[in-house]
């Protein structure tokens, strides 16, 4: 699905981190507001919505705080990959000539720790969880040990992802890690789930994102600076492909449903990976951007190393990726975070980004989500 | 006191012990734990078969804190462990893995322990 004139005309946020006393719900209606105060409208003007949380309340029970207005509220939840599949839904209601003003709302609030997951939702037995095996992180670092084993990559890149991630996340105001750390101190903390120490994996988090669609001819007298939702595209999981949760693989497991829906996404929006002036990557884990970066077809797989040594991919060089910080620097909240990569990158397009401004006038962006059973949604935007 | 699989449907036999995974008559895919319908292509000519008792490690990784539950870690506290991934040749099988290994090992068949007197399986260094 190629949305052909949908554009982004607000975008408004709460800032992730740990906020006590504030809940899911309070992060999302904050978010709402704030989206419809920068596309210069009122809930009233809203035709239609969109809302994803994971854990932490109804989206559509919003309507309760901002107005009993009688809108069609669609609530989607899919891991990870929530806040992806929330702004395909909106762009989907536009295209489909449903509605011509969509709000979207993505919240969450993390108990601390690791995920706890329960094996029955996934279609697993008991055993599986009793035994130890059903551990998001343990699969992020068996993916990433195989992927370093087969590319000739090493420890080195994976502390380099954090520390650019932290760099940024300590220049930006909505990033819940804000202090800067070397490679070295990445690297010297405590082995979690070998070889991805503390470090080099986000925390499950708090925060809410929300931003305002609307269609061509509108989106263009409500806002100055409309960023064109060029394409969005979601995908599953095919045979061959390695994902979470998976007591069995097949032998060579090199897919992903990365990689199909980051095709489809550049080949719906007519745009080459190489014109990607600004990315923001499922960054879990260092170890999942490094690979997200090649299987969303950025780079050559085993390019990476090199593209990291060199500074291209900081907010300043010529591919940067997750100059917000990312996840590993705002953390997850689940709902909020696909959302999160899609603000960064409208304020980055408009050249008002909240952290470091990518130079030049970047005029395309990138965002990718992966989630557990294994799926991934992308967007392309533009500002042309 | 003897002990029982944490679930039976792992095992064609506990000793020596032999893992049930299932093939496909349709498309050649194997899986573990067996299926009654073929993942992969959806058929429903799938055959429960033991699977080989040996392979290679295809990738691992260390849990160094404790899961959350219905995990339980033993009474005398949590222990970090070591899981990945053991290729049988027809299928990645995820296991628990005992003692240290390194990608390409050659690993086999053992029963692992998880407490109230049941066993999983793992796998470990072939000592040559």
């Amino acid at each position: 699905m190629s949305p052909a004139d949908i554009f982004v005309v607000g975008a408004g946020m709460h800032a992730f981190g740990r906020h006590d006393g504030v809940s899911g719900r309070d992060m999302g209606e904050h978010a709402l507001r704030a989206a419809l105060k920068d596309a210069g409208i009122g809930w009233s003007d809203v035709d239609a919505a969109v809302g994803g949380s994971n854990v932490s309340g109804k989206p559509d029970s919003l309507v309760s705080r901002l107005g009993l207005t009688g809108i069609p509220f669609t609530t989607v939840k899919n891991g990870c990959a929530t806040g992806g599949v929330a702004l395909s839904t909106a762009a989907d209601m536009l295209t489909a000539g449903r509605a011509g003003i969509v709000a979207v709302v993505g919240f969450d609030k993390h108990p601390r720790g690791a995920f706890a997951s329960d094996p029955a939702a996934y279609g697993l037995d008991p055993w599986y969880a009793q035994t130890g095996l059903m551990v998001t992180t343990q699969y992020f670092a068996m993916k990433t040990r195989r992927y370093l084993h087969r590319y000739g990559l090493d420890e080195y890149a994976l502390a380099a992802v954090s520390e650019r991630a932290f760099a940024n996340g300590a220049a930006h105001p909505m990033a819940w890690r804000r202090t800067p750390l070397t490679s070295a101190q990445v690297l010297a903390s405590p082995m979690i789930n070998d070889p991805l120490t503390q470090y080099m994996f986000c925390s499950p988090g708090e925060g809410g994102v929300a931003l305002i669609l609307a269609r061509g001819e509108r989106a263009h007298d409500m806002c100055e600076r409309p960023i064109r939702l060029a394409s969005v595209e979601v995908r599953t999981r095919r045979p061959g492909s390695f994902e979470v949760f998976s007591p069995w693989l097949t032998t060579d497991p090199v897919h992903s449903p990365s990689i199909d829906a980051a095709a489809s996404a550049f080949a719906g929006a007519g745009v080459d990976p190489a014109d990607v002036d600004v990315a923001q990557l499922q960054d879990t884990d260092s170890g999942s951007e490094l690979i997200h970066m090649a299987e969303t077809g950025l780079c050559e797989h085993g390019e990476q190393a090199q593209l990291l040594g060199s500074g291209a991919t900081d907010w300043d060089g010529d591919l940067p990726i997750n100059t917000d910080g990312g996840c590993l620097a705002g953390g997850e909240p689940i709902g909020a975070s696909g959302l999160r990569q899609v603000h960064e990158v409208v304020r980055q397009l408009q050249g008002r980004a909240d952290g470091r401004q990518v130079p030049g006038g970047p005029t395309v962006g990138f965002t990718h989500v992966y989630g557990a059973p294994g799926l991934s949604a992308c967007t392309v935007l533009t500002s042309r | 006191m003897e002990s029982t699989a944490i679930d039976d449907r792992l095992f064609v036999e506990l000793d020596p012990p032999l893992l049930a995974g299932s093939s496909c008559g349709d498309c050649d895919v194997v899986v573990f734990p067996a299926a009654h319908r073929c993942p992969g292509c959806t058929g429903e000519y799938v055959t429960r078969i033991a699977l080989p008792n040996r392979g290679t490690i295809w990738t691992w990784t260390t849990q160094a804190f404790a899961p959350k539950p219905p995990y339980q870690p033993s009474s005398s506290g949590f222990e970090p462990f070591v899981v990945g991934y053991v290729d049988l040749g027809a299928v990645l099988v995820e296991s628990r893995i005992v003692g240290e290994v390194a990608i390409g090992d050659e690993v086999e068949l053992r029963l692992l322990d998880v407490g109230g007197g049941q066993v999983t399986f793992a796998f470990a260094r072939v000592v040559s």
